[in-house]
């Protein structure tokens, strides 16, 4: 909006702008403070030398040190990766085989297949169904059940047809079939390079999803601990901490809740790296797969 | 879906096995993904049946015997109901009072007019939308620690006393819709700056011109404007007030707080899944009656948003 730059304001617009930068300066502290306050806590050698200033009093590597040992932590990050790499190109293409025919106007059975992929919008099994479901197909503890249950989003796909139908003009396909380019052609070479944006902005929905999911992950491989994605591993370091130390004098007691409350904290500023790391490169491709969304409605 | 109903009025259509023919490899494609809603989505819907059965796996589906509503009188006559019950609408209910706050934060973004600034809230207001739910949970856990959190090192410094909030019933639905918001405030608010960057700004001119100040501009000229999207974004909330974000509550559940914390869903698990005896036919019974009611719910607010003369969404 252009229209800010009007010389003359009146008090009340004075008041709001103060009151609006006030406000925003408020919120940027309270959600910057606590992210900065993990990071800044992982360094320390215990929260209780962490200062208010975010600055730990003791600089320590210590909780990084015990993260590195952790096994489990490592297979648990290996699985993630897997699951978030390979489910993400299964749902791509997924969206993909189904988005493309629906945005095909000559598509005889569009609309027919269109309402049956938006019932599974609004009638889902449930949970039970789901999972007896994946127990009759044999998927139970194996890497699959955590990939294909989520591997075709009917919300993604319709985002992407949306773009498919708005954004490549149909005479591409005329000119091409005259050209004599038959179908599977035309969707490998002409649409999926076309369609590269979207792509990107739904393929990070998928991968994000996949690398944060804990429950399907609890539910369907709860007894193969080899196939745990690294936010299993985390929920039983950071949400079940396995407490037997009663024997333990009070002394060496705090002193092991010390190393440990680090040790969380590195554990939470590792986990959430990968996504952090990519998350302001790809900011743009999230705002603009909400609005397309949004738009769709 | 406006343009399904677009089509070429003179030319007709061809038969399907003509169709077939020429197309056959559009069909091939739409194949898989078929295939996989057949199996990974309605299956599961026919499978929602033994909610009505007493199911035993080695019978199947269809040769459980039926009992029809057993399940869902157990469910009501359980002394537990009304907790549960209870439990999700008001911590549901709670989340949705938060509803008004991304639509301020896109209005306050909208008229800050230095455009750094304006990226810098952004950027850091989306970050914690990409935390996931189990570090989610143990930073709440962290810290709230009763002895090493900083929320009560604040506490205590101010001279306060340490509490373990965690373990207090009282303070559950707080923690967990407050951290809730300052998770998502920021990325719930791209729907609604997205929406306001499309008010035209010959209203605003025309409405400073008239002497409107801000606050009558955002009531008068935003508000009206980005109405449709919030009416959609309030319909769709409705109807999911039975099924509130279980995967965060479940974690952050113990046995101190579960009075407070204990959830439909959460239930369904712990008695379907997680159970030594799992009760199949009772979780799912449990299951679809919150479908039900979301349902039922979805279609009500639409349809009163509908008699309001507003946007509906269908």
């Amino acid at each position: 909006m252009n229209n800010r730059s009007f010389k003359r304001r009146c008090l009340s617009d004075k008041v709001f702008i103060i009151l609006d930068y006030a406000i925003l300066i408020l919120l940027l502290v309270l959600v910057a403070y606590p992210l900065l306050y993990v990071v800044m806590a992982s360094f320390s050698a215990g929260a209780a030398s962490m200062t208010p200033y975010l600055i730990p009093k003791n600089f320590s590597m210590a909780g990084y040190q015990a993260v590195f040992q952790f096994k489990d932590i490592w297979t648990g990050y290996l699985n993630s990766l897997i699951n978030m790499v390979l489910g993400t190109l299964i749902s791509l293409a997924m969206t993909m085989l189904c988005a493309y025919p629906l945005s095909r106007q000559d598509f005889r059975p569009r609309n027919f297949i269109m309402i049956l992929c938006m019932i599974t919008m609004y009638f889902a099994g449930g949970m039970i169904p789901s999972y007896l479901n994946i127990k009759n197909l044999g998927l139970l503890n194996t890497r699959m059940a955590l990939i294909l249950p989520g591997a075709l989003s009917v919300y993604n796909m319709i985002v992407t047809r949306t773009y498919l139908m708005t954004s490549i003009p149909g005479d591409i396909w005329e000119s091409a079939q005259i050209d004599g380019c038959g179908n599977v052609r035309y969707l490998l070479s002409m649409i999926i390079p076309l369609s590269k944006p979207i792509l990107a902005v739904i393929g990070l929905f998928y991968a994000v999803g996949l690398w944060n999911s804990y429950f399907d992950a609890m539910i369907y491989v709860s007894s193969r601990r080899d196939l745990y994605p690294l936010a299993l591993v985390l929920r039983e370091i950071l949400v079940l901490e396995s407490s037997n130390m009663d024997q333990l004098d009070v002394n060496t007691l705090l002193a092991l809740e010390e190393r440990r409350n680090v040790m969380k904290y590195a554990v939470i500023v590792v986990a959430s790296v990968p996504v952090m790391a990519i998350y302001p490169f790809v900011q743009k491709f999230f705002v603009k797969g909400v609005m397309i969304g949004a738009v769709k409605g | 879906m406006k343009n399904n109903s677009v089509r070429k009025t003179k030319q007709a259509r061809p038969s399907l096995a003509k169709d077939l023919k020429k197309n056959w490899s559009l069909y091939l494609m739409v194949a898989i993904p078929v295939a996989y809603l057949i199996i990974f989505k309605y299956i599961p819907m026919y499978g929602v049946q033994i909610a009505f059965r007493d199911y035993v796996p080695i019978q199947g589906i269809s040769g459980s015997e039926w009992v029809g509503l057993k399940h869902f009188e157990k469910f009501i006559s359980n002394y537990q109901f009304k907790t549960i019950l209870w439990n999700t609408i008001s911590i549901s209910l709670y989340q949705l009072a938060t509803f008004p706050l991304p639509i301020i934060l896109a209005v306050l973004l909208n008229y800050v007019s230095r455009e750094k600034f304006k990226k810098v809230v952004q950027m850091v207001s989306y970050a914690p939308h990409f935390i996931s739910t189990v570090v989610m949970v143990g930073i709440i856990i962290q810290f709230l620690d009763a002895r090493s959190g900083a929320v009560n090192m604040l506490i205590s410094a101010l001279g306060g006393t340490a509490t373990n909030f965690l373990a207090y019933p009282e303070y559950f639905r707080h923690i967990y819709v407050w951290t809730g918001v300052w998770q998502s405030i920021g990325y719930s608010s791209i729907i609604y700056i997205a929406a306001l960057s499309g008010v035209s700004s010959e209203l605003h001119e025309a409405a400073i011109i008239d002497g409107a100040n801000i606050f009558k501009r955002i009531w008068y000229v935003d508000v009206p404007t980005i109405r449709p999207t919030i009416v959609i974004m309030l319909i769709m909330q409705c109807g999911s007030i039975l099924s509130v974000g279980y995967e965060k509550i479940y974690l952050m559940q113990n046995s101190l707080n579960l009075s407070q914390s204990e959830i439909i869903s959460t239930y369904v698990y712990k008695q379907g899944i997680a159970s030594s005896l799992p009760q199949y036919s009772y979780s799912t019974a449990i299951g679809l009656f919150v479908s039900v009611v979301n349902v039922i719910l979805l279609i009500a607010v639409n349809q009163i948003t509908k008699k309001l003369g507003d946007t509906s969404l269908f």
